[in-house]
This record gives structure tokens, sequence and C-alpha cells, in this order.
């Protein structure tokens, strides 16, 4: 029988948070989000939580669990042992229980830019793109914005500024893309004073990834691409 | 204030829509519970159709192809001309995506790659690996960004505000101050997806997937249409029921029985096998399980072993992901089990090719609307399409027709609908019953998939609507609901279920009255399709115990009904 010791806090009525325990039936296969919603079902509808594909894709159900920050969706209780801790994710207001607001890691995420500049006129059909330049966006496309990275990432901890592994590696996606044509523009922007260098490599973005994505390489990447490009006069003498 | 065109939902066809309605330089305002990349439009795996005629195949490929298989594909349901329009517009609605930035998967020559999907003639199913909802999703939010959209997340929208059958605006929870509010608008589109949630136990669909968008018209009297019409994906994941992409079978996967065999060749030609539509795929599934050919009476299996490791990993990534961390097995080394589950509602908002409705004012777009394009069963990579076509038809469309900005806020419409969803809401918070609403839930989830499910006949499903019926009464008998200000998601999903009840009565009632087989509608107390007399869409109208059913006649241009063989 599972255990689960779950973070509450009700900022306009409780004066600090505490933990509630709940015991759960054993469930074949059930997932850490499965126990939230049998505790909200049949235990403390009080309970708040954000959930939606419960499939790994939409990015909703990030949380602390146990020892790290993963999709309750994708975290299956018969390997995290008899006690399972939830909490929500680290460095933004908690609005109740799990729900944190997010408008940080979104305004962020708009400020580097999210979406392409064409260097070409589109004209009636799609822009040709190898099979070799598509490949150098892999991986980085496949970020669904759930904000383990951002949770983890102890610099966000003390810079509410701070672009974030999230923002950074959406901007390298552009980059790396073969039909945008704002790649120096780009390099300026994440390179400016709450941008890739303020990153200490810490690595625990690239460890929490649900999705196993690399921010940390990320950062890496631009912090070589921009030194290079400053270097050779591509940003300009104070870029 | 007025907005010119209030948006509720924000996936693809919501997103679409809003871009459009913006793009003509109206005042937008996209409203949704889910923060838009959270949409289950991202949910979608295996791709888009569209006549680009990129495959080396496929270069006769044209969208009078497309249409003809998606007609054929709807068992003959569908509204032809709504067909040719989305099948016409396809090609260059993929482009702008693609120009958008969409990552799609390629070919050699650099052209967008394309993949065979289940009932079409030609490989016309375009790919981003097997993550395609969530490339255009994250795509149509990077455009949305880029134009500055207001976007009112987390906003649950629960009414409807009209007066003399004109839209004034909704009324909905705002889930972050716990406060309900309204918003006045010219236009409301609703993009609200689709209802899986009916089927809570076994469908591949989100939990924000419940349907209350189609319920929501529905009881403001718009009538819905086709609600009978369920599709069930072949392939889903035994356990949780988690969508594995047509694309596997696309990609060359086998559906296998307990003895081995390549079961679909009894069921159609051997040029077919597994890429037969999904409603006879489900079918053949559902058979060889009834049959004693299953495993464990539950489950048969997708075997991609033969497709080698390299394949899977470029082709096929998210599933190999889904099955290692939801099943612990690695398809690169093992079969997948896999039933059929709810998957698609074909049915939904009653609208024209233009998303208007009876409602002046309110329009359909996406899995909530019912156009109709799908007919009696849709088509692998249909849906995505349909989402971004009529999103951007719909709110074209809508800017068209509002040209009239001196409109003034209807606030005493407003006001009235917002005071009863406050009335309601008291209730639920004073109510004095017993039952837990999830129970309900639950129990309508597991009668809906046994009385109207694959397989559908009189008795059983004479019996469902009575068992619907005695659900509605004991929800009227709830525990009091919980009052926790922000974010009080008892209230959302209680809401939630009372959507899901006549959402599923609708649906049963429309399917008891359908005495025929067409496309996913499979009786076996009539298991022919009988054109003589029910080629004609059903309309539902909203009762409390008895909704009103009567039809409507499908619309013809150029394909003419013939036995559905493949």
């Amino acid at each position: 029988m599972p255990t689960f010791k779950v973070f509450r806090f009700n900022p306009d009525k409780d004066e600090k948070p505490y933990f509630d325990t709940f015991e759960l039936p054993d469930i074949k296969g059930m997932t850490v989000l499965e126990g939230l919603y049998y505790i909200l079902e049949n235990l403390d509808s009080t309970l708040a939580f954000r959930s939606s594909c419960r499939q790994g894709v939409c990015g909703s159900c990030a949380m602390h669990i146990n020892d790290r920050y993963n999709l309750a969706c994708e975290s299956q209780v018969a390997t995290l042992g008899n006690v399972i801790t939830v909490r929500p994710l680290s460095h933004m207001k908690i609005i109740r229980d799990m729900v944190v607001d997010l408008t940080p890691f979104f305004a962020q995420y708009e400020a580097i830019k999210p979406y392409l500049v064409p260097k070409e006129v589109p004209g009636p059909r799609e822009f040709l793109q190898s099979e070799k330049d598509r490949a150098r966006i892999d991986h980085h496309v496949d970020c669904i914005l759930c904000a383990c990275c951002y949770g983890s990432c102890p610099v966000v901890a003390t810079d509410e500024k701070y672009l974030g592994p999230h923002a950074l590696l959406k901007a390298l996606r552009f980059i790396e893309d073969s039909r945008d044509g704002e790649t120096y523009e780009r390099l300026a922007f994440v390179a400016s004073d709450e941008g890739i260098f303020r990153c200490h490599t810490i690595f625990n973005c690239q460890k929490v990834c649900p999705k196993d994505l690399d921010p940390t390489g990320a950062i890496g990447k631009l912090k070589m691409k921009s030194i290079w490009a400053k270097l050779t006069g591509k940003l300009g003498k104070n870029g | 204030m007025i907005y010119d065109v209030i948006v509720v939902g924000g996936g693809l066809a919501g997103m679409r829509a809003a871009i459009a309605a913006h793009d003509a330089g109206y005042k937008v305002g996209l409203v949704s519970k889910i923060h838009p990349v959270r949409s289950h439009s991202g949910a979608a795996q295996g791709g888009i159709n569209a006549a680009l005629a990129n495959h080396p195949d496929a270069g006769d490929d044209t969208p009078d192809r497309h249409a003809y298989d998606t007609v054929k594909g709807s068992d003959f349901l569908a509204d032809q001309d709504a067909v040719e329009l989305m099948t016409a517009t396809a090609p260059e609605i993929i482009i702008e995506m693609e120009h958008w930035g969409c990552p799609f998967s390629r070919y050699p020559n650099g052209k967008i790659a394309q993949r065979p999907f289940g009932g079409a003639g030609y490989p016309r199913t375009c790919y981003g690996a097997d993550r395609t909802g969530l490339y255009l999703l994250h795509t149509c939010y990077e455009q949305v960004v880029k134009r500055n959209i207001e976007v009112l997340y987390e906003r649950f929208v629960i009414r409807l505000a009209y007066r003399d059958k004109r839209v004034a605006g909704v009324v909905f929870l705002n889930m972050h101050s716990g406060e309900f509010e309204t918003l006045a608008a010219n236009a409301v589109i609703f993009a609200t997806g689709g209802s899986g949630r009916v089927y809570s136990l076994n469908t591949t669909n989100a939990h924000a997937s419940t349907g209350l968008g189609v319920a929501i018209p529905y009881w403001a009297g718009v009538p819905l249409k086709d609600m009978e019409f369920i599709q069930f994906h072949p392939t889903g994941l035994e356990g949780s029921s988690i969508l594995m992409t047509e694309g596997c079978r696309g990609e060359g996967g086998y559906l296998l029985n307990n003895r081995g065999e390549r079961f679909m060749k009894n069921y159609v030609s051997e040029k077919i096998m597994e890429l037969a539509p999904r409603d006879i795929t489900a079918r053949s599934i559902r058979t060889e399980i009834n049959e004693g050919r299953g495993f464990e009476d539950r489950y048969v299996h997708l075997d991609l072993r033969h497709l080698g490791e390299k394949k899977i990993n470029e082709r096929l990534p998210g599933i190999r992901e889904i099955c290692m961390k939801f099943k612990n097995i690695d398809p690169v080394f093992q079969p997948i089990p896999i039933y059929p589950a709810m998957h698609y509602t074909m049915g939904g908002i009653d609208c024209d090719g233009v998303g208007e409705t009876e409602m002046e004012g309110l329009f359909a777009a996406g899995e909530c609307a019912c156009v109709s394009v799908h007919g009696a069963n849709r088509l692998g990579g249909n849906s995505l399409l349909e989402t971004i076509v009529f999103g951007k038809i719909v709110g074209d469309h809508v800017a068209r027709k509002i040209k009239d900005k001196s409109r003034t806020a209807d606030n005493e419409a407003l006001a009235t609908a917002l005071t009863a969803e406050k009335d309601r809401f008291q209730r639920l918070l004073a109510s004095e019953g017993k039952e837990n609403p999830y129970d309900i839930k639950n129990e309508l989830s597991k009668l809906m998939f046994d009385d109207f499910g694959i397989f559908r006949n009189e008795a059983d499903m004479k019996k469902g609507v009575g068992e619907i019926l005695a659900l509605k009464e004991r929800f009227g008998k709830i525990r009091k609901i919980s009052d926790t200000g922000k974010f009080n998601f008892d209230y959302l999903w209680v809401t939630e279920i009372a959507g899901n009840l006549d959402t599923a009565l609708a649906i049963a009632t429309g399917a008891l009255n359908r005495m025929e087989s067409r496309g996913a509608h499979y009786r076996l107390d009539a298991p022919k399709r009988m054109d003589d007399r029910w080629m004609k869409h059903t309309l539902h109208r909203y009762h409390e115990t008895n909704p009103e059913i009567s039809y409507k006649p499908v619309r013809f241009t150029k394909f003419q009904p013939e036995e559905r063989k493949y």
C-alpha cells in the first residue's frame, strides 16, 4: 500500500505549508498522477494539481516527486518505494497546493522571440531543408515546456530575470534551424546580461528533463557560438 | 468592453481561428481552461494529410483523390462539398505551417516527408517523427505569441450568454482568482476538442477532453449532429489506453493474434492488411479477442520488431518512449500489447462548412464541431487537418461576418448568465446528497464502453439509455462540492461530469435510433448499411431525459455511394 505525502498550501488561508498523508490501495501500474486523482476523487476533493494528457506530452503535471523533478504521469508508483512525497515546482509562487504561477516561465520563453524568422521569402512550396539540417534541430523541438528544468535550476532560484534553460534551449532550436535568418540577433540576445553566461553549468536541467533533452548542452553550444561570433566581429564591438 | 471575437479552446483549431481573426484586424481573446501548449492536439502523433505528392510513390496524388478516400472512409456520410474544400485547402495550409517553422521530417530532396496511413490510396500523411501534433501545436502557439494575441488561460468557460438565439458572450470561472467572470463578444468560436472522457476508463484522450464544449451549446438549444459515431482507435496501449499511432502500421508494423498470425488478411485484402480504416481494424481486433485469439482475453500484439532499432528511433521514438515508461517494454525487442480504445468523436456541434451554428454569432471548429468532413468514420491524419483548415476558414468567415464593429455589449444577457452560474455553484456547495460524483463518472464510462462500444445491439443500448438516466438522477444527489477558492478542481471536474452525462445521452439515443450499421456505428442486429433509409445526419436537441432526434440530408457532389470494400 503506497503512502502519499502531499504538499498542501493555500496562501489565502494557511500560515505555512504542511504535508497531508494518504494511504492508497495497491493498483497495478498506478502512476503518481493516478494516485493524485485517486486522492481527489475519493479522499480529499480540495487537492489542487494540474494535468491533462497523462502520457508525457502536454507538460502540465511537472512536480517534485521524492528526490527529483518529474512528470507525475510518467512516474510509476511501483518504482518509488513505499512513501511517495510530492511537492510543487520550486522558484515560482505557489497559488495552491501543486499549482504554481508559471507567468515568469512563459514570459522568459516569449522574450527570446520564439518563432521562426524565415531567411527567405516564402513561396508557394515548402522551404527545402536537407535531412542533415533537419537533424540539427532533433530533440530541441521535442521540448514540452513542463518547467522541470526551470524548477531545478539554482540560477533561476537566485535571479528571477535569468532567461532560464527552457528559453535558451528554444533559442538554440531557432538558431540551429536552417530556415531561420536571425542567427546573430538571437545570439546577441542570449549573450546579454541575463542570458547564457549566467549559467553555472550545474547540469540539473539536463539531469531532470523528462524528455531526455539537454538544455545544459544547448547553453554550452550557445556560449561557443556567441563567443565565436563575437571574435569574428559578427556581433559588433559591443554586441 | 466588447471583444470582436472570443475563441474558446486553445488547441490547434482555436489558435488557428484566433490567428485568422486577428490577422483580419479584429480584437481577439483566446480563452482556455488550460494553457494552449497543454492542449490535446499536441498528443496527435502520426501525421496530417495533404496531397503534396512528395512521396516517391505518390507523384499523381491530388486533392480529389484525397477527397474520395475521405468520403469512402466516412462510409458516405460526410458532406462532400466540405470534404472537397478541406482536401483542396490541405496543401497550402500545411505549407503555411512549414513556413511558420513546423519541424516536419524530410526526404533527401528536402521536401516534407509523407507516410502511408489507413484507408488512403496514396502515402499522403505528412509527419514530424511521431510527434506531429506536438510540433504543429507549438508552431501555432509561437505564431500566437508573435502576434501578441491575448491569451486568457486557466479560464474555465461553463456557460453561453445569449438572448433570442443571439450570442452575447461567455461566463467562466477564473481559476487563478476563483471568481466567476464574463466576456462580451460579437462572435464566439467554440474550438474545445473532443468528448473522449465520456469513456474515461478506456480512451486515448486527455483528462481535458471531456466534451463540455459540446454540452454548453447543446444546453443552450444548439443542436448536435451525428453523436453516435464514436471512433475506437485500433491500437491503444493495454492498460492505460495511451495512443500507439497508426504510423506504427504505416511504417510497416504488424498486428498479430495469439497464434502469431497477421489476422487482418481474414478481414481485408492482402494488399491493405494493417492499413484498413480504423473502424474495420478495430472491429477485426475485437473479433479476434472475442473469439479467443487474443492474449488474456484482452489484447493482441502490435509488432514493430522487424522494423529494427534504427527505423524505430528515427520514425517512432515517442512510441518507444511511451512503451518503456508506461509498460516497461521495449518495442525493439518485444511486441506491444494493444486493444481498441475510444479515440475520436466524429459528431459534435451542428455547423456548416464555415462553422455557423443555429445560434447567431456562435461558430464551431475542430473536433467539437461536426461539419461533417468525417461522416461515420474519420481517416487517420484527417483530424489534425480539420483543425487547421477549419480553424482558418471559420476565423476568416467570422472576420467577414462581423464587419459591424459598433455593436455594444449585451450586459443584461451577460448578467443573467452570470447569475445563473453563480446560483448553480451555490446549489452544488449546498448539495445534501451522499453520491460521489466520480463514481458516477466511472460507472458512466463502463456502461458506455459495454453498451455503446465497437459492437452494439438493441437490447444493450436500451439498457444503456436507462442506466444513463439513472446516473443522471443520482447526479442530482451528489455530496456537496469543495469550496477552495483558487483552482477549484472539484467544481471543474463535477461540472465536466454534468456535461459527460448529457453528451452520453446524445450518443446513446442517436445510436439506438439509427437502425443500420455505418462506419464506426456497428449494430449486430442491423449489420448492413441502409442508404435508402439512413443516408442522413442525426440531429440531437437537448432535453433532460429524452433528447429530440431528427435528421438532415447529406450533401453530395460527385462521389456516388458504393459498397465500402478494402
